[in-house]
């Protein structure tokens, strides 16, 4: 039987994956970042994944205006890394897992969310940061992964209800999978920062605490959170959050807190990282 | 019974709610094009022409001709949508949300690295 073991949890900043591609990463700006990620690092060695299952958005690359799935599954055997205007990435191509998302897909639609199945599209920042952030720099990503896209750009992404509610599905589907494998689930995105208009640069550090506490210890809670909390306390661009929910909830209800770090800022953001690690029952 | 737009109350902010999108959806699958490095060379050699070739309102081709990216952002932009503009001039998200708060980046970046814009008087319009 899959399992889902562990969660992490990080920022997805652009400038992040720039530090790392242009050998920045030692500088007094980046460094306080990059030892953050230490541990991290070293912990993801010691427990690697045969599969991650990687919660992001797509910041209109795989996507433009002419279609826009609220949640969507990558179910082919490989992505390439787009092109966001200062050429790809340079870091391997994802390898998928076709027979998994595609169970996942089938399962999940069944436990009525209507997932967008994808099976031609290039991933961008939103899911090469997190795995530079945890992987390095390898020749190879060492482990497969599943891209599960969420809106949360065009108004009204899914409810934090609805994502919790998705996490809790997806925990499900992977449980029924006969196949043998250790499975991470990943929520990316946040934590608070605003990218428009005159409010730009807001960070709020008690508000992101205060999630971080509440995300490990009763997350429920936190999808009672309205659009127009997240809007308010953690800026336009903090409603990225909810893709935290579907992570959390996938591990279940009992955990233990591996890693934390929080750091303001890197470029307009406030960066949170967080390890899980399923509690044994 | 209308929708929650409970959002609208918060200072310094434009929502990209469904009313932005359908009034930028042109702007925005502009910017869209300068993904593409021959597009972006294009838009370069001779932005007014460029521009010329898509729908826009006036309000809109000024946003981009002058970089003015409060207008964009009021004229229906997304800023992800806008990024694909400010690559193509090389400019990072720093250094554009600079200009959108009219600072220089020096001054913004120094705003940042003491925590931020503080979200004390920033939650609604109705604050004092």
């Amino acid at each position: 039987m899959a399992r889902i073991t562990s969660a992490v949890f990080s920022s997805h900043i652009p400038a992040v994956g720039a530090a790392i591609d242009r050998g920045a990463t030692d500088n007094d700006y980046w460094s306080p970042v990059f030892k953050g990620f230490e541990f991290s690092k070293q912990w993801q060695a010691n427990n690697k994944p045969d599969v991650i299952i990687l919660v992001y958005n797509d910041h209109a690359s795989a996507f433009d205006l002419r279609v826009v799935p609220t949640f969507a599954i990558g179910c082919s055997e490989a992505f390439e890394i787009a092109d966001e205007g200062w050429g790809p990435r340079p870091v391997p191509p994802v390898i998928g897992h076709s027979d998994l998302a595609w169970h996942i897909a089938q399962s999940v639609i069944l436990d009525s969310f209507d997932l967008t199945i994808c099976n031609d599209f290039k991933v961008d920042h939103g899911l090469t940061v997190p795995l530079s952030l945890m992987f390095g720099q390898p020749d190879a990503w060492p482990c497969k992964v599943i891209p599960f896209m969420v809106n949360v750009i065009q108004y009204p992404p899914p409810t934090g209800k609805r994502c919790f509610d998705l996490g809790t599905a997806l925990r499900n589907a992977v449980e029924k999978f006969d196949e043998d494998l250790n499975v991470h689930i990943w929520g990316t995105g946040g934590m608070s920062h605003q990218l428009q208009y005159t409010r730009a640069g807001l960070i709020n550090k008690e508000w992101d605490t205060n999630f971080l506490n509440t995300l490990v210890a009763d997350p429920e809670e936190l999808s009672k959170l309205t659009h127009t909390d997240y809007i308010r306390e953690a800026g336009s661009e903090g409603i990225e959050l909810v893709m935290w929910l579907v992570a959390r909830a996938a591990l279940g209800a009992q955990v233990n807190e591996i890693q934390r770090f929080y750091h303001v800022p890197a470029s307009n953001t406030a960066l949170g990282h967080l390890i899980l690690e399923k509690a044994d029952s | 019974m209308a929708l929650d737009k409970s959002y609208q109350d918060i200072p310094g902010t434009i929502v990209f709610d469904a009313e932005m999108s359908r009034k930028g959806y042109h702007l925005n699958q502009f910017c869209m094009s300068l993904r593409q490095d021959e597009n972006r060379k294009r838009f370069l050699g001779n932005e007014q022409a460029y521009v010329d070739e898509w729908p826009l309102t006036a309000l809109q081709r000024r946003g981009v001709l002058e970089r003015d990216y409060n207008l964009c952002i009021e004229e229906g932009g997304n800023i992800y949508f806008l990024s694909k503009l400010f690559y193509t001039d090389e400019h990072s998200f720093e250094r554009t949300v600079s200009k959108m708060v009219g600072m220089t980046p020096e001054t913004y970046r120094e705003m940042m690295l003491n925590g931020g814009r503080s979200i004390e008087g920033n939650r609604s319009k109705g604050e004092p």
